[in-house]
């Protein structure tokens, strides 16, 4: 198989200082790629992360987050 | 490149200085938040930020004039729908979108709202509805559900006492005027994505002038519900829709009625519990509330001219149990019978944002419950040790948790502790006992003034209503203090 360029795959990018951890983008991810990170944000909350891989662009993420800047998601 | 992500909203909401700079002031997994997303979202979309009055409630919506690039007035508690409908009779040209809640228009202004629906005024109301009023602390709304604990309502809502919960689309659809009635909610994807389509609807027809038009959300809180967002998310699908089912009730502007179907509701799975109604409580049962685990009434204060005013200040991130260690304090004063005082101070969000507490405990009577200037400060973030370490008189102390890293020195003469509370706690394995770690290291280094075994009956009363807890936190006290040199 050819070797898949990984910056023109869709993917979600989170701004961790604002990310409460609430945990519901991890949840409503149909591709279940977003996980609570182990380590703490600024703001002692641990914040959410992308696995590195599985996400479609769908942007099911987005609309479940409460904050409008913790996360967005970026389509090739 | 196409990217999904916020439209309408602010940049930056110079609403608490640079540390919130980009975060909103609603609880992880509020439904506020969505709802707020939405709705910039679709005035942005559809142009009409240019044109476009939101009439603020008070209450948690209170800060959308922070976030929304629009134009905004801010309407007394109740009083958005009365001063919507002068806002659009003055400016007809203007889009004009009330956002209220359900403590908001359900309860105080019920009847602004109602009488606005009846004239028809040429306004959007965006109604809200968590079944509680949130801001205030969870306390008991027109739409609380049967059976449902709140802070005036612990034993679960009545029907006998406080009545049936008000379902404000079905009385709003009795009336002739209105154009567009729908409820939709936000408690997960395929949800918020009818909710989507159904505020765009609104703003539609708030652009055409075509009436009035309501749209009444159904939010999660867990904060108030006591439940974690994804619990809370649940019991807005699960119990809510059974008392509010969701329906476009009317849409005389639509051909096809696609944007809202009424849903199933899946049986019963959670919050039995939270929703049993329990026998009416009697006058003891409410005392209980306030006393000792053992059930007898807490000692009364006696003055004692030898013992001197001290006073703490207890800051961290809400959530973190800060408000908590603060009433803990308090307690163990006051089970020395001494004057004691609590005093909380946070913002309109329970958690998420900074909180602070104040606690004064004195021989004599005590003339203020604030504190400016603290012997004992303890802090559980960065933030907090930054805002407040100034403050502290010579000759007290500063405990912070050792994640804030290294921080500047604090005044001359002020020593300096850092615990690793939030560490310990989860090496524990109970990541939320970190105020009870903080608990240990204030009883290990002797800054409180108080016994130890008095703190620790305040910490054992403080679980009363968890009492599989007590135990478990008294060993974890007693552990952590064990490993504090």
């Amino acid at each position: 198989m050819a070797e898949v360029d990984r910056r023109a795959l869709p993917r979600p990018e989170i701004e961790e200082d604002s990310c409460k951890g609430c945990g519901r983008c991890a949840a409503a991810c149909p591709r279940k790629c977003l996980r609570l990170k182990a380590t703490m944000n600024r703001m002692g909350i641990k914040p959410v992360e992308y696995r590195g891989e599985g996400c479609i662009g769908c942007g099911i993420c987005f609309y479940n987050c409460p904050e409008p800047y913790a996360i967005k998601v970026v389509k090739a | 490149m196409k990217t999904i992500e916020q439209k309408g909203m602010y940049p930056e909401f110079p609403r608490c200085g640079k540390e919130h700079a980009r975060t909103t002031h609603y609880c992880p997994g509020c439904g506020h938040g969505i709802v707020n997303k939405l709705v910039a979202e679709a005035c942005a979309e559809l142009g009409l930020q240019d044109r476009t009055i939101f009439v603020d409630p008070v209450g948690c919506g209170v800060f959308t004039y922070y976030y929304w690039d629009a134009a905004h007035v801010s309407a007394a508690h109740g009083r958005a729908s009365a001063a919507a409908t002068g806002i659009s009779r003055a400016r007809p040209d203007a889009v004009t979108i009330a956002y209220q809640g359900d403590g908001d228009l359900g309860a105080i202004g019920f009847n602004n709202a109602f009488q606005a629906a009846s004239r028809g005024e040429k306004f959007g109301c965006i109604f809200i509805n968590n079944s509680l009023y949130g801001m205030t602390g969870g306390q008991m709304a027109p739409t609380t559900l049967e059976g449902e604990k709140t802070t005036t309502t612990p034993f679960g809502r009545d029907p006998a006492l406080t009545g049936h919960p008000l379902h404000v689309c079905e009385v709003f659809n009795q009336l002739q005027a209105p154009v567009y009635i729908a409820r939709v909610s936000v408690a997960d994807t395929k949800r918020i994505m009818q909710c989507k389509l159904a505020i765009k609807r609104l703003f539609e027809i708030q652009r055409d002038h075509k009436g009035y038009a309501f749209l009444e959300i159904l939010a999660p809180c867990p904060t108030n519900f006591g439940m974690n967002p994804l619990k809370a998310a649940e019991f807005c699908m699960r119990e809510m829709e059974k008392e509010f089912p969701l329906k476009t009730f009317r849409d005389e502007t639509l051909v096809h009625d696609e944007v809202v179907q009424g849903m199933p509701v899946k049986p019963d799975v959670i919050a039995s519990e939270y929703l049993a109604v329990k026998p009416v409580p009697q006058f003891k049962d409410c005392m209980a509330l306030f006393g000792m685990p053992d059930g007898t009434e807490a000692p009364m204060a006696e003055d004692d001219p030898s013992v001197p005013e001290r006073r703490f200040k207890f800051a961290g991130y809400g959530g973190q149990g800060i408000l908590s260690l603060g009433i803990c304090v308090a307690e163990a004063a006051r089970l020395e019978k001494r004057h004691a005082l609590w005093f909380p101070s946070y913002g309109p969000e329970q958690r998420g944002g900074s909180a602070n507490c104040s606690v004064v405990y004195s021989g004599m009577p005590i003339g203020s419950p604030t504190v400016e200037h603290p012997d004992v400060l303890v802090c559980m973030n960065r933030p907090s040790y930054d805002r407040f370490v100034g403050d502290v008189k010579k000759g007290g102390v500063v405990i912070v948790d050792s994640t804030v890293g290294e921080v500047a020195p604090p005044p001359e003469g002020v020593r300096l502790i850092k615990v690793p509370a939030i560490e310990l706690a989860e090496k524990f394995g109970v990541p939320k006992a970190a105020n009870t770690m903080m608990l240990a290291a204030l009883r290990k280094y002797k800054v409180t003034g108080i016994d130890d075994k008095d703190l620790e009956t305040a910490l054992v009363a403080s679980f009363k209503k968890k009492p599989q807890l007590v135990d478990k936190n008294r060993d974890l006290l007693r552990r952590a203090e064990a490993t504090f040199k």
